[in-house]
């Protein structure tokens, strides 16, 4: 089986897996890494969301092989390098912006990638930017709250 | 390997002071979702009728020498946040740092036996019989201490885990007053309890402590569980619910897909299990090109779908008879409507997932069902088994909304685990699967006349229901279980008739003096279970277009005429409360407001709704703006928990109003996919005002599914407001504003 060399949070992981193994099933089956969830395996809901090279993108039909050098973050990765949580995911706990959580991952991914680009989005950029996820207990009007309070507070106000 | 709990009471706890409180909580039979979920009585009820069929003690709540507190509840966490209420009750009474009280959910053989987490019971159930746990821990601590201190008990107050004397500096805290003594006593009669004005935590917006762990991706969901040695498995469904196996050819799966361990074959069922998780997915995409099946019946045309069920139902039950609807149609004008649903799914966005490992003794399984304790007897019966030899323990899932599938999954691993022991197999279920397997909510349709008097008042009502069952939980019966319908000696399920709930809030809660209702069971042609809110949301739905209505027909206000039909005060409140949140809204081309009301089951909780609309009048498009909810949940426990509940339940109902059901065409299940089956995304999503109404003194209420059945209307109503169409038939799209 080819060999792997992945940049996952900051670290070199060599996987040993087929080519067609998509990113989704090398980082939970392989790397035990929970924060991506599956979710429909046909890049439809947004639960299985990573950043690659700090864009937020569904790793459920991503193939190991089309990873490349490029940077993965997943939502254990995110965060800073001295424990401090990002903004992103005190403002989720701030706002309660979850019910069951299944698909937060998805979210503080999509607004993650949203953020690196667009520091402060108006209501309609941040519906825009998580159109694809999906969340069935539907905590969206928090999940908008607590993403625009983060916004706020990475910039000031 | 997994210590099989024995005499778990005492296993934590062998040697430390304890006091251990044992207490009764109900127990819900199969069958009974309907009529016990129905039953909205205070703990005190649920305790004497307890005592007086001298059920047996089934919970309990240990308070230890260091301060700690374990709480034992029957209940799974969906995600409505039990455990935080769990722990303010307990908390509360017991004068304690919330993070004193842990609170262990499901497993059998630990925790009670609560049936089902279902029908917004946990609040009025579980929670309030902790509180009475937690005021018995706390009068026998004061009376220990009153012992030791050689004080009266009305001179001591229990503060801080402390029992402090009222005149003097005497103190005791629970490891010298318990001081290794380990006690166990039951609620056997109602404590008085904390005075509520002294509340710290109960009716205060609490944070739930699990978001913390979701937001580092550190909390544990049943498809994160991994043992040592777990193997991955799949599980092929059949083409349709009576597809037979003609012929599986599994004899290159080998040298095509890598890490195969084991097919497994009954019947029907064919599973295959694999090293790794991706193959097992190639194995079973392997095995579905290398099958045959006979072609399953054919639905009916999706179109004739509800004069099929006219055809297919039964003969009518009277549900309701009050006064004479005959004599009343005689005299006054008569008004009718016919409304329909069709069916609609749960859509968790994490499909099932199952995991298990028979030890060659007991077989572990770890499953998110709503209901540990009946799902093991329904597996057991399917494996003919011994209940005793199943040991089952409850993990979250992503939220699923009702009997999902998460039962079948875990039948699924049971039955692997049985071909394959001493590992862990591990079931995931695919996209595909979820959404054409799911026991759907069922489709209805509810046909309303009413008459009216000169005044503009409702004098008599007559409703005619058509359902299918609303609960074909698992339990004893094992056809229940998709896969015992697989296996070679397939055991039929027949339909459970007006079981659970199919007519609730089919009677208006209004004061009508003239009211028949009936019900019409089918036996439908999709699978169908429980469905947040159950057939409520097609009933009120129903109930509260035909008001809106009545009330232009009479040429009242729609709020002022429910009103006139109300006796109730704390639903008249809720209705002024949503008129006073919404009177400064101003309505631009187009846009349109509609409004709505029920109380739940009309023995729980209050809602009423209001949203605002627009609707592009020429191609038929429906913004949804706003939606507003004016509730009553009685006392209310989180404040803030209820109303992320409320929220969400507002949201989940606006998209099945305006977007969902269910597809078929053929032989086939057609909404396979989120693309196939949509729901809201956020560029769907309105502003929410949620109000509260607190009512400290009055039992609490459920909010789980309160807010669902008045937004379809609210909607509807404001659809019409905006542009004079009336939809009668869900989801309402595009299409029906313009035909």
């Amino acid at each position: 089986m080819p060999k792997y060399t992945l940049h996952i949070n900051g670290t070199q992981k060599v996987i040993d897996t087929e080519a067609d193994t998509p990113l989704l099933y090398a980082l939970r089956d392989y790397l035990q890494l929970n924060g991506p969830k599956f979710g429909c395996g046909l890049s439809q809901c947004g639960a299985c969301m990573v950043l690659k090279d700090g864009k937020a993108v569904t790793s459920c039909l991503l193939p190991i092989a089309s990873i490349g050098n490029s940077e993965i973050i997943t939502l254990e990765g995110l965060v800073e390098s001295n424990g401090k949580m990002h903004a992103l995911q005190e403002a989720f706990i701030k706002e309660q912006a979850a019910q069951c959580g299944y698909c937060l991952n998805g979210m503080l991914m999509a607004a993650t990638g949203l953020l690196n680009e667009n520091p402060r989005p108006t209501d309609t950029e941040i519906k825009e930017a998580l159109e694809l996820n999906l969340c069935r207990c539907s905590a969206h009007t928090r999940i908008i709250k607590a993403i625009k309070s983060a916004a706020k507070n990475q910039t000031g106000p | 390997m997994i210590e099989f709990p024995k005499n778990s009471r005492r296993k934590f706890l062998r040697n430390i002071g304890f006091i251990s409180i044992g207490f009764p909580l109900l127990s819900y039979n199969f069958g009974d979702e309907d009529s016990l979920l129905d039953q909205n009585g205070s703990f005190e009820s649920n305790l004497n009728r307890n005592l007086r069929f001298a059920n047996p003690v089934n919970a309990w709540l240990n308070v230890l020498e260091d301060g700690r507190v374990l709480v034992y509840s029957g209940k799974v966490e969906l995600g409505q946040g039990i455990r935080t209420a769990v722990r303010q009750v307990a908390a509360e009474e017991l004068e304690l740092e919330l993070e004193q009280v842990e609170v262990h959910l499901a497993e059998t053989g630990v925790t009670p036996d609560e049936g089902y987490t279902a029908g917004s019971s946990s609040i009025p159930n579980s929670a309030m019989s902790v509180r009475y746990a937690a005021a018995t821990a706390r009068q026998k601590l004061l009376e220990l201490a009153s012992t030791k201190l050689n004080t009266p008990e009305e001179d001591l107050i229990l503060i801080n885990g402390q029992v402090k004397s009222k005149n003097s500096n005497l103190s005791l805290n629970f490891s010298e007053i318990l001081d290794g003594t380990q006690l166990e006593m039951e609620v056997s009669k109602l404590v008085p309890l904390k005075a509520k004005s002294d509340y710290r935590y109960v009716g205060k917006s609490i944070p739930r402590m699990d978001i913390e762990k979701m937001v580092h991706g550190e909390e544990v969901y049943i498809q994160d569980l991994r043992f040592p040695g777990m193997l991955h498995a799949r599980v092929l469904r059949p083409a349709g619910y009576q597809s037979k196996l003609i012929n599986l050819d599994e004899s290159g799966l080998s040298s095509e897909v890598s890490g195969i361990v084991k097919t497994v074959v009954n019947g029907r069922f064919v599973g295959v299990i694999t090293e790794r998780e991706y193959q097992a997915v190639k194995a079973e995409s392997y095995l579905n090109r290398h099958s045959k099946w006979t072609p399953n019946p054919a639905f009916p045309e999706q179109k004739a779908l509800f004069s099929h069920i006219k055809s297919i139902a039964e003969k009518p039950k009277n549900i309701k008879n009050q006064g004479d609807v005959s004599i009343e149609y005689a005299e006054n004008q008569t008004f009718k409507a016919t409304f329909t649903k069709p069916y609609l799914k749960h859509g968790a966005i994490g499909p099932a997932c199952g995991i298990a490992m028979y030890d060659r003794k007991v077989l572990h399984i770890w499953s998110h069902s709503q209901g540990i304790y009946p799902m093991r007897r329904a597996i057991a019966a399917m494996l003919k088994m011994d209940e005793d030899k199943l040991h089952v323990i409850a993990v979250p899932g992503a939220g699923c909304f009702g009997h999902s599938t998460a039962d079948d999954a875990a039948a699924d691993a049971a039955i692997l685990a049985m071909a394959h022991p001493g590992k862990h197999i591990r079931v995931q279920w695919s996209r595909h699967d979820e959404n054409t397997w799911d026991p759907y909510g069922t489709a209805m349709i509810m046909e309303l006349e009413a008459s009216m008097n000169a005044n503009g008042k409702i004098y008599s009502w007559k409703a005619d229901v058509w359902s299918d069952s609303h609960s074909i939980r698992p339990d004893k019966d094992p056809a229940t279980l998709l896969d015992t319908r697989y296996f070679e000696q397939a055991i039929p399920l027949t339909g459970r008739g007006y079981l659970g709930g199919a007519h609730r809030n089919a009677d208006p809660y209004y004061s009508i003096p003239n009211m028949q209702v009936n019900a019409h069971y089918f036996d439908g042609p999709l699978r169908v279970s429980s469905l947040r809110s159950l057939a409520s949301y097609t009933t009120i739905f129903s109930i509260e277009s035909f008001m809106d209505e009545l009330a232009e027909k009479a040429g009242k206000d729609p709020l002022a005429f429910r009103l006139a039909h109300l006796e109730d005060e704390r639903a008249i409140a809720v209705i002024n409360k949503i008129k006073l949140m919404c009177e400064r809204e101003n309505l631009k081309d187009g846009e349109g407001m509609g409004y709505s009301f029920s109380r739940y089951k009309n023995t729980s909780a209050y809602s009423a709704c209001a949203a605002k609309v627009w609707v592009d009048k020429s191609a038929g498009t429906i913004k949804l703006k706003k939606m507003w909810a004016a509730v009553d949940v009685g006392e209310i426990i989180n404040l803030d928990g209820i109303i992320n509940q409320i929220e969400g339940g507002m949201l989940q109902a606006a998209s099945w109003t305006l977007k969902e059901q269910v597809t078929f065409a053929g032989n086939e299940i057609t909404s396979t996919d989120w693309n196939r089956y949509p729901v809201f995304r956020f560029s769907d999503i309105p502003e929410l005002e949620v109000a509260m109404i607190d009512r400290p003194t009055e039992p609490a209420e459920g909010g789980g599914e309160v807010s669902m059945p008045p937004t379809g209307a609210a909607i509807a109503n404001a659809v019409y407001n905006a542009c004079g169409k009336r939809v009668y038939n869900l989801p309402i799209t595009a299409e029906k504003i313009l035909g």
